[in-house]
């Protein structure tokens, strides 16, 4: 059995440090410095010079919630945002740590009495909108992958199968997030009543709207890469006479494998970018609904917050984009294949 | 009655110039310990002889009879070694014999036995060394020998070859071919393999069965090889008998049924397949 040692910097296409380390070291000067300058210096100047045209540019429109704010101004809001969360995390210590002491006396001097924890109110940070707009999309997603993967499955396995749901399939895909989003809304609050809700509806909502958009691109290409699978290996399957469910877990679902997480990936990607919108309208507490607020607030560095807001739903897509990545190249056992 | 009796087989394939007739009349009485190779030109249908008699394909006319008992549907009493091996990639070397040995004597033998009887057909064909490896990590030849490892560990009643050793290069050939041989002395297994190598069926075989081109087509002549085993490969080049089977597979082949010009849309149509567009 070969262990395939998972290297970060190749899985996240991270430059290489390693050639950066012998260069200072003096190493081979020359013959460091072409790959490094093609590494690290390149993909390097071109973010400085996106950032000086940024600046340059932004500078230059006017709004009426101020000026356009720049890179600067941007790193400084992000700054505010971190230390925000870090002020308001401290207040909810104190709070709870308040509250404990009261119960505690209060235990001590009637050990009978009913003590209540109540959980704090403050506003959601932006850190804890991050938090939870993962945990939608995260559900979204592993919600949309336990239908769409079997459904894929099964339509890979018939093609009568195929036949009957690829027009529903081809229809249903390429909607818009927006466009099911009243419907979601008003089905979630018809069936969705009780006195003690597990989840928000505005959750709900939300993160259905993402397993709406996240089925399509899985079932598409699980069907194909079950379809897809060498005629010899079903052959040999004949031969051995497997069954059922041993065909589908020994030959079909690892041929398929690859294709799948190529799938799982676009889904995700859809997810993530569909999780924004169904946030903003759907009002969940989230990274959409942040900058919404943002937007109606309306304040001098509003913009700022916004953009904050926007790169780092880009750093997180990307990030996320890299984690099915990973876990792509992990599951294929086509270790030659090049996946980007 | 003989071991394995392919009786007056034909098949006929729909296609969309209307019905194409592949094989007629194929007839054939295989011997238990027989070593039988069909050679024919690429086309005629000796690859759709062999997966109806593994049961892969049904035979519009005629049957097949192993020990006086119908076949219908594959089994692993009908081992087939594919010609491009045909290995789970995601298993390692190990693992794809050892899945067929799980899959045939499951109830018969307890799992040591199962363990054991996997690595003897691995070191059978020579290769015990690399049981962890994966498919894609060793040459040709070696997944070639797996598979004939695999095909052998289920001890088949007809062990059929798909032209086993047409991919690989004349120098791993000659090594496959003495390895078969070595086996074939220990095992005398029932054998029909499907060959376009003339001097690899004179030298493996004990009857050539030779095909006429397709459609229709049909056993056009049968050669009993009559030379003394074990066969060294040296010694028969210069060997008037071997030589002269050599020339009379060849005129066969090149003078009475050369090959069609124009192969008019190879004779072998492909089986009608589930395919996805892909988006």
């Amino acid at each position: 059995m070969t262990t395939e040692t998972i290297n970060p910097r190749r899985a996240f296409d991270l430059p290489r440090l390693d050639r950066l380390q012998a260069f200072l070291q003096g190493e081979r000067f020359t013959r460091m410095l072409l790959p490094l300058a093609r590494s690290l210096l390149i993909p390097l100047a071109a973010i400085g010079l996106f950032l000086a045209l940024w600046a340059g540019g932004a500078s230059r429109v006017d709004t009426s919630l101020g000026q356009l704010p720049g890179p600067a101004q941007v790193w400084q809001a992000a700054g505010q945002l971190l230390a925000e969360h870090q002020q308001e995390s401290g207040r909810e210590a104190e709070f709870y740590q308040r509250q404990e002491e009261r119960n505690a006396a209060r235990l001590e001097r009637e050990p009978n009495a009913e003590v209540r924890i109540r959980p704090y109110v403050g506003a959601p940070t932006f850190i804890d909108q991050i938090l939870t707009s993962l945990g939608t999309v995260a559900s979204g997603f592993l919600f949309a992958s336990l239908i769409a993967i079997p459904i894929g499955i099964a339509c890979g396995m018939s093609s009568t199968l195929y036949k009957a749901l690829n027009p529903l399939i081809q229809v249903f895909k390429p909607v818009s997030p927006l466009a099911w989003l009243p419907l979601v809304t008003m089905v979630v609050s018809a069936l969705y009543v009780s006195s003690d809700p597990l989840f928000s509806k505005s959750y709900l909502i939300s993160a259905i709207t993402v397993t709406l958009c996240c089925v399509w691109p899985t079932i598409i290409n699980t069907t194909v890469g079950v379809s897809a699978i060498d005629k010899d290996l079903i052959n040999v399957g004949r031969v051995l006479r497997l069954g059922w469910f041993t065909k589908t877990v020994k030959v079909v679902l690892p041929s398929a494998m690859p294709m799948i997480f190529a799938g799982l990936r676009l889904s995700l990607g859809i997810g993530w970018m569909v999780l924004i919108a169904a946030e903003m309208l759907a009002q969940n507490p989230g990274l959409g609904k942040f900058v919404w607020d943002e937007f109606q607030n309306g304040s001098s560095d509003s913009l700022a917050r916004i953009m904050v807001a926007v790169l780092v739903i880009g750093l997180i897509g990307f990030l996320l984009d890299r984690l099915m990545l990973l876990l792509q190249r992990w599951v294929s056992w086509d270790k030659s294949a090049v996946l980007r | 009655m003989s071991y394995l009796n392919i009786d007056h087989i034909g098949i006929t394939f729909p296609t969309d110039n209307g019905p194409l007739e592949v094989l007629q009349g194929v007839n054939l009485r295989v011997e238990k310990g027989e070593f039988v190779s069909l050679i024919g030109h690429s086309g005629c249908g000796k690859s759709t002889v062999l997966n109806i008699v593994a049961g892969l394909l049904n035979a519009t006319t005629g049957g097949v009879l192993l020990e006086n008992r119908e076949v219908d549907e594959p089994g692993p009493d009908r081992a087939v070694v594919f010609q491009n091996h045909s290995l789970l990639p995601w298993l390692t070397v190990y693992d794809n014999v050892r899945l067929a040995v799980d899959q045939v004597f499951r109830k018969s033998r307890s799992k040591a036995e199962r363990h054991e009887w996997a690595l003897h057909n691995l070191e059978q064909v020579h290769m015990g060394h690399a049981l962890e490896r994966r498919p894609h990590e060793i040459s040709g030849g070696m997944k070639q020998r797996v598979g004939i490892a695999r095909a052998l560990a289920m001890e088949p009643k007809v062990l059929l070859m798909d032209e086993p050793f047409g991919a690989l290069d004349s120098l791993t050939r000659t090594h496959m071919q003495d390895t078969l041989m070595e086996i074939q002395t220990r095992l005398n297994n029932t054998v029909m393999m499907i060959t376009h190598d003339v001097d690899e069926a004179v030298l493996l075989s004990d009857r050539i069965v030779m095909m006429t081109n397709g459609p229709s087509a049909t056993i056009g002549e049968i050669l009993a090889v009559d030379l003394p085993r074990p066969r060294d490969r040296l010694q028969l080049a210069d060997d008037p008998a071997y030589n002269r089977y050599r020339a009379a597979v060849l005129k066969f082949l090149h003078e009475r049924h050369r090959q069609p010009t124009a192969p008019a849309g190879e004779a072998q149509p492909s089986r009608p397949q589930l395919r996805v567009a892909a988006g």
